[in-house]
């Protein structure tokens, strides 16, 4: 892939998952879009690069915090909005809401609000793989509270043990809810840490969506050549309070300052300053408008909707 | 005489905790996020700055290993208070609550008991969803060594919680959200309410309601219609799942021989069936029509609002059910506003 295109794919994904997510922002006050918004504003750069370097039908699990995955692995937005405002259109008929999004079809096998609660289900989806020999690495997304969950180790342990084609990736913004790190780890640095483990170790700092990419590229040639299961510790800043559209400098458990230089290299503008450098502005400027057309149409799409019927509530609780 | 002034159930278990902290210095709590600044949506506001962070302090997100702390502190002499922002939370540590707690004391040969309080907050509403809005005292209830409580009014939020910090057994003290507005009268010193027994929020001879956490509230919105045609209902707080007394609802049942348990909870293999199942047993002469039992629809809970409507079990199907067992026409209930959490819960009830 040249680098053209490449980076080109890369912002159209960070930018989406921005303008959608600003779209949430402009449109909750309304009081329509009925479901806690975890918001992924900061982590952009990680979901487009990972996703990117994935086969696009690599399964793939997340959180509640996924926004950014969904729309990084679907590029669709219909369905994603119509979800937010409890539609029957939406990916679940409204019944999944912000924090339950998937897409199986597009590899979204499932997201959990149930903290590390999906880490060991990406085990049996890479075992499964496995198995059937078809090739598929199986990504895991979780933030850096859920390495505190025993699970994680238990996982991580029979990963490493199993030879499981597991790509672990920590979203690390430093704090669980308020609670920092360093409130909750006996440990320093988890990356030394899991790298005791028979597992791959990667890390970054950046918000280059192409430097995601590249590591997660040499995660999965270290994977394909070793059968080691790779894990990915990705920090980033998570620019809104925990839970809500707002930002919560206020609430004095972090200081803005610690924001600033993570704003200057802000994930959609290096990756914007990239591509206007490789494609020209006027490029980029008609990618951002056929963007925010298709953000702006899925919101009329999803306000348009039916709600599902009152019968849905129990339709589909067995199969 | 005790005084008693109007406080919100939120302040009601923070005085609770407060309280009992500043008697006993084995007591202490702790579990994730109950240090932070928003202190468990303020229901453990002031103990930090009184007690320090060696007595309330936030926990790594390790639910499980957390509770078998708690366990290893209670035999040795503390008295934790482990507190979830949601049921659903806590249930990454049922090993060690139903393999381990429940059952400790019973093993030691009544040597060593479990005095331990887990406090586990029940989501609703604003999409929560399935993973936010379980209640599970029936489940945990089935388990014996276990108390279960789900005090409905602060009054019982304060009264409760100082009883099961006090108590020697492992106590699963279940808090629905939305009662952490609800104001209502509370005893300036003590306050201790004994962990048995329903309470009569409100007395009738028509029919008897027993109702569980926030469906007491439901229970009596019906009442309030009802007795505008007339007919009073009795509203029983069960409150204290296990273990459960039913003589309260005996009595009533006697008297009214209908008899409707709301449990804020799934019906199949619930606490309305144990209740029935009761009343059956001593009341079966006096019944006038077989006991009813609602609750949640069999689903887990959608996020989208009309069908999380259709999922709850409330007012309007409380009326539907006595007009129907007392062969009376469907009235009216397009006027009436029913409480919705747009509104925050404000009582006193
Ligand atoms: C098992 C469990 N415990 C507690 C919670 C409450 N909770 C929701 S998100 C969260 C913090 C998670 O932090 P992290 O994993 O770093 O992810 P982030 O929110 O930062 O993306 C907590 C404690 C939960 N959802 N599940």
């Amino acid at each position: 892939m040249s680098a053209q295109a490449l980076n080109r794919d890369l912002y159209r994904t960070v930018y989406l998952i921005r303008r959608a997510e600003e779209a949430i922002k402009e449109n909750y006050l309304d009081d329509e879009m009925k479901t806690p918004m975890h918001m992924s504003m900061g982590a952009e750069a990680i979901a487009a690069g990972v996703c990117q370097a994935l086969d696009r039908h690599d399964p793939v699990l997340g959180t509640y915090r996924s926004h950014g995955l969904y729309l990084a692995k679907t590029g669709e937005s219909d369905r994603f909005f119509a979800e937010m405002y409890g539609r029957d259109t939406g990916m679940a008929q409204g019944k999944a809401g912000s924090m339950h999004l998937s897409a199986p079809e597009e590899g979204l096998i499932g997201t959990s609000a149930i903290v590390a609660s999906n880490i060991p289900v990406a085990l049996g989806a890479a075992f499964s793989h496995k198995q059937r020999n078809t090739g598929r690495v199986t990504a895991v997304f979780f933030g850096d509270g859920a390495i505190d969950e025993g699970v994680f180790w238990e996982s991580l342990n029979s990963a490493s043990l199993m030879k499981l084609p597991v790509l672990f990736v920590c979203e690390d913004n430093g704090y669980a809810v308020h609670i920092p790190a360093e409130q909750r780890h006996g440990y320093s640095d988890i990356a030394e840490v899991v790298s005791r483990f028979d597992c791959g170790v990667h890390r970054s700092e950046s918000t280059d969506a192409e430097v995601i990419y590249t590591l997660t590229r040499d995660a999965l040639a270290d994977m394909s050549a070793t059968g080691r299961p790779q894990f990915l510790h990705l920090k980033y800043y998570r620019y809104l309070e925990h839970v809500g559209v707002f930002e919560d400098f206020k609430a004095g458990y972090r200081p803005r300052d610690a924001f600033e230089p993570w704003l200057e290299r802000d994930p959609v503008k290096v990756q914007r300053e990239k591509v206007v450098g490789l494609l020209g502005e006027e490029a980029v400027a008609a990618l951002e408008a056929e963007i925010d057309q298709q953000v702006a149409k899925s919101l009329e799409f999803a306000k348009q909707s039916p709600f599902p019927a009152r019968s849905a509530v129990v339709e589909d609780v067995l199969a | 005489m005790t005084t008693t002034r109007q406080i919100t159930y939120r302040e009601a278990l923070s005085e609770a905790m407060a309280q009992e902290m500043r008697r006993d210095p084995s007591v202490f709590v702790y579990g994730i996020d109950v240090a932070d600044h928003k202190r468990i949506f303020g229901s453990s506001n002031g103990l930090v700055e009184e007690f320090g962070d060696q007595r309330c302090f936030s926990t790594p997100l390790s639910e499980d290993a957390m509770t078998g702390f708690g366990l290893g502190a209670a035999l040795t002499g503390m008295r934790p208070v482990h507190v979830h922002m949601r049921v659903d939370f806590m249930l990454l540590a049922m090993n060690q609550i139903v393999n381990m707690l429940s059952s400790h004391y019973y093993g030691s040969g009544g040597t060593t008991p479990v005095p331990m309080v887990i406090r586990a907050v029940v989501g609703r509403g604003w999409g929560q969803s399935f993973q936010h809005n379980k209640t599970l005292h029936s489940w945990l209830a089935h388990i014996p060594g276990l108390k279960v409580v789900t005090p409905s009014t602060p009054r019982d939020a304060k009264g409760m919680l100082v009883s099961a910090i006090r108590d020697d057994n492992p106590v699963i003290f279940i808090e629905h959200r939305w009662f952490y507005d609800a104001v209502g009268e509370v005893p300036e010193g003590d306050g201790a309410e004994p962990l048995n027994g329903c309470r009569v929020l409100r007395p009738g001879k028509d029919i008897t309601i027993v109702a569980t956490s926030w469906m007491t509230v439901e229970a009596l919105q019906a009442a309030d219609v009802l007795a505008r045609r007339g007919i009073t209902a009795e509203v029983i707080d069960a409150r204290t799942i296990a273990p459960f007394d039913v003589s309260e609802v005996v009595t009533s049942v006697q008297k009214s021989g209908h008899c409707i348990v709301v449990d804020n909870d799934w019906v199949h293999c619930g606490f309305g069936a144990e209740v029935a199942a009761q009343v059956y047993d001593h009341c079966y002469g006096s019944l006038k029509s077989p006991v009813t039992r609602l609750g949640f629809v069999p689903a887990p809970c959608p996020c989208t609002r009309p069908l999380e409507n259709a999922f709850y079990t409330g007012a309007t199907e409380i009326i539907r059910c006595v007009e129907e067992k007392l062969g009376l026409d469907q009235s009216d209930l397009s006027g009436e506003n029913f409480f919705s959490y747009e509104n925050k819960f404000k009582g006193p009830f």
